[in-house]
């Protein structure tokens, strides 16, 4: 690993530069940077530069067609409002459409992203115009195109591999993405009926979000709050519990281990949208548990699980606990199975009894081993729609509030944006989300051992 | 422990005869709150008596309606027909998501290029955001793509389920990662292309990840509602299981259908849990793969 580590600045390097092809490139090379495809056709790499020009056609019709106009409605969103024009020949009112500021955002950053796109093909092209003269010039080979398809199954291989599944992420994941966090600097809300026409406004939602005297800004502290709080019990008690459990399963004398480890997993296999809107239901004011308990005379009032802010919370950190448990027993078992067992019985020598072991030893080794997997949990558990979505539904709510005593920054997002159409405050929400997690994570990683030392318990 | 201290004569033997017991009713009571639910469910979808609300545990009297309602009702929510929506849309998202996947694993773990590394700093940044912020945007741009009207659903279900999974390669790339690297370069010195050990060499010493890729794909769409609701909307005809459960539960709903809620929870469980029981070994396989590497 170190040898590529340390030679990979070698590995990739770029022997055929567009600024060298730029400099010392001859007519044809310089052509190719108006006319791409050029360069290689003069070499005859025929199939090659066609695939260069019918880019570039394709491009420059795109351009023409649509995304010159795209563009340049970037900056404005639009203006025309929807009309009503009266038509005397059918004499009737007909619309005529105006200006969709939401549309015309999407289209804009898609034109940037098949831009962005663009100018690296015809950097491609720049360069393998100049490697052909390079080539042609020393008079070594050129590859046919035959030879370029070959290579996409052999050195080559990832970009054949990688074309999909990139091109799926850029669409439907980073593209989005861009879309949403632009909509953070705009007025797209019910709030003064920005929700056809929108305009940008700077940061003025961030600073919305962040005043603390504003009604929304206090609302976002109290759920930023609840939502760390919820994160690390979710996280970390999942995690001890989950790794006594499997300690103790897996100890020595504890008889029928596959069976208890059959029972708790027994769990994972339904689907967890079905376990939670059970435990719900059961979890009523009039569900299961509240009639049992009040006809045997255990309680005299039905217990408010979802409906007293503290026991909601409380609720849906112990049921979290109930889905994540089962996940932690899979995960630790092999691991514990990993420690090496000399460790053990020199700790046994020394007189060290369970709980010295297990805090010098078990613990220490999954920490090191598990970091890494407790910030995605972490990660996870602040994103963890589902839970309180289908459990609480970020319930008791205030009246008149936004969000619930149980609402996590991602709930509250999807009230903001499904049921308030505060699209543009939602987008902020889910900005601060990722600003949080990336704090963390960067701590975390940086205070771990697994960080600071890479060799610890190998 | 207190009552192990107090029985000196026969010391050790007692104690941990004493700690044994414990241990084992712990064990018990923590494995009967676990099951509990399930079983509960299951219980509920053998009764007779309508509605959410009973006042005992045990069904007065067992019924066999509460499935045949779900497949012969079918005016209102047609759980057969979602049904079928749901494998038929699972099956292709397994296949794609399945793919791509691999791909980037493969690529992630054995290949080296200059995008390598970048790619995987996005992807580690890209999993830091709520998955569902984009919802809205992917709405839209299912909109613009005109996939998100009539027989268009399920294939925009279809890509919304799959198109963004190569992000998820770390867990396969850590177990491509434990596969000696000395066989791919035998196989090169041997002729192979990359091609060949790719589909040759990987493929067949990665069964554990296969099948646990091929599983948690195939679940994508059971479990999901969240997308599913949203592109969906009220075209009840494209409706997948899970929109269908979360409707029998509501306000309108919940009388007639809560016990075959249970019976439709009963039925989408038993192919998951079945398929997840016989690939337990493979899960467990494939995610300390991704811790060692």
């Amino acid at each position: 690993m170190k040898k590529t580590g340390s030679g990979s600045k070698k590995e990739f390097e770029n022997l055929y530069p567009v600024k060298d092809a730029v400099i010392k490139g001859n007519v044809v090379t310089k052509l190719s940077m108006l006319v791409m495809g050029v360069g290689n056709i003069a070499h005859k790499q025929i199939g090659k530069g066609i695939v260069f020009l019918a880019v570039e056609v394709a491009y420059i019709w795109f351009m023409i067609q649509s995304g010159i106009h795209n563009l340049s409605m970037l900056p404005s969103l639009g203006w025309r409002e929807q009309e009503k024009v009266w038509n005397e020949k059918k004499s009737i009112y007909e619309y005529v459409a105006g200006d969709q500021s939401l549309l015309l955002l999407l289209y804009g950053i898609a034109t940037i992203f098949v831009t962005i796109a663009f100018i690296m093909v015809w950097k491609s092209a720049v360069k393998s115009a100049y490697k052909a003269e390079v080539l042609a010039a020393k008079g070594k080979h050129l590859p046919t195109f035959k030879e370029d398809i070959k290579s996409l199954f052999d050195q080559n291989l990832y970009k054949l591999l990688l074309a999909a599944p990139i091109g799926g992420i850029l669409v439907f994941t980073i593209l989005p993405l861009v879309f949403m966090i632009a909509m953070a600097f705009t007025n797209y809300s019910k709030v003064d009926e920005h929700l056809i026409l929108f305009d940008w406004v700077g940061f003025a939602n961030f600073a919305k979000i962040l005043n603390m005297s504003d009604g929304i800004g206090r609302r976002f502290y109290s759920v930023l709050g609840w939502t760390l709080i919820w994160a690390i019990f979710a996280t970390g008690l999942n995690f001890i519990f989950g790794m006594i459990l499997a300690i103790v399963i897996n100890r020595k004398e504890t008889k029928g281990k596959a069976f208890w480890r059959f029972c708790f997993v027994l769990s994972i296999a339904v689907p967890q949208f079905v376990s939670l809107l059970i435990m719900r239901s059961m979890l009523q004011t009039t569900g299961i548990v509240n009639t049992l308990l009040l006809k045997y005379g255990l309680i005299d009032m039905a217990l408010p699980f979802f409906s007293n802010a503290t026991w909601a919370r409380v609720t849906v950190i112990v049921i979290n606990l109930w889905v994540g448990i089962p996940y932690t027993l899979l995960q630790v078992t092999g691991i514990l199975q990993n420690i090496p067992a000399e460790l053990y019985e020199a700790a046994k020598i020394d007189g060290a009894n369970a709980i010295q072991t297990f805090f010098k030893i078990t613990l220490p080794y999954m920490l090191f081993v598990l970091t890494p997997y407790l910030i995605t949990q972490f990660t996870g558990n602040v994103n963890n729609f589902n839970v309180i979505f289908l459990l609480s539904g970020g319930n008791p709510t205030g009246v008149g509030d936004t969000a619930g005593k149980t609402d996590l920054l991602v709930t509250w997002l999807y009230k903001l944006t499904i049921d308030k159409n505060y699209y543009n405050l939602g987008a902020v929400i889910g900005i601060m989300t990722f600003v949080v997690l990336a704090v963390v994570a960067l701590i975390t990683y940086r205070n771990t051992t697994s960080y600071k030392d890479e060799e610890g318990f190998m | 422990m207190s009552k192990a201290s107090s029985a000196p004569v026969t010391g050790a033997k007692i104690r941990k005869i004493v700690t044994n017991s414990i241990v084992h009713v712990i064990l018990a009571i923590l494995a009967f709150i676990w099951v509990l639910p399930i079983f509960w469910v299951v219980l509920t979808s053998f009764r007779a008596e309508k509605g959410s609300y009973v006042t005992t545990f045990f069904p007065q009297s067992y019924t066999f309606n509460n499935y045949k309602k779900l497949f012969t009702d079918t005016t209102i929510l047609n759980f057969p027909l979602m049904f079928k929506n749901t494998f038929v849309i699972a099956i292709f998202t397994c296949i794609i998501s399945t793919i791509f996947v691999l791909s980037v694993s493969y690529c992630m773990s054995r290949m080296r290029f200059k995008m390598r590394k970048p790619f995987m700093n996005v992807a580690m940044i890209l999993g830091l955001f709520p998955g569902f912020m984009s919802m809205v945007a992917v709405y839209y741009i299912l909109k613009a793509l005109n996939m998100s009207e009539g027989s268009m659903i399920p294939v925009a279900l279809v890509v919304v389920f799959s198109a963004g999974t190569g992000i998820g390669f770390q867990v396969a790339k850590g177990f491509f990662d434990t596969i000696p690297k000395a066989l791919d370069e035998a196989a090169i010195i041997d002729g192979a292309t990359r091609w060949q050990t790719f589909t040759k060499v990987t493929v067949p010493l990665s069964k554990p990840i296969i099948v646990y890729t091929i599983l948690t794909s195939f679940m994508a769409p059971w479990i999901d509602f969240l997308f599913a609701k949203v592109i969906c909307r009220a075209d009840a005809k494209y409706f997948t299981v899970s929109i269908g459960l979360w409707k029998m539960l509501e306000k309108e709903y919940i009388d007639n259908w809560y016990t075959s809620f249970a019976a439709g929870a009963v039925l989408v469980s038993i192919p998951i849990a079945i398929l997840f029981l016989l690939t337990q070994k493979f899960y467990v396989e494939g995610v300390s793969g991704a811790v060692k590497g």
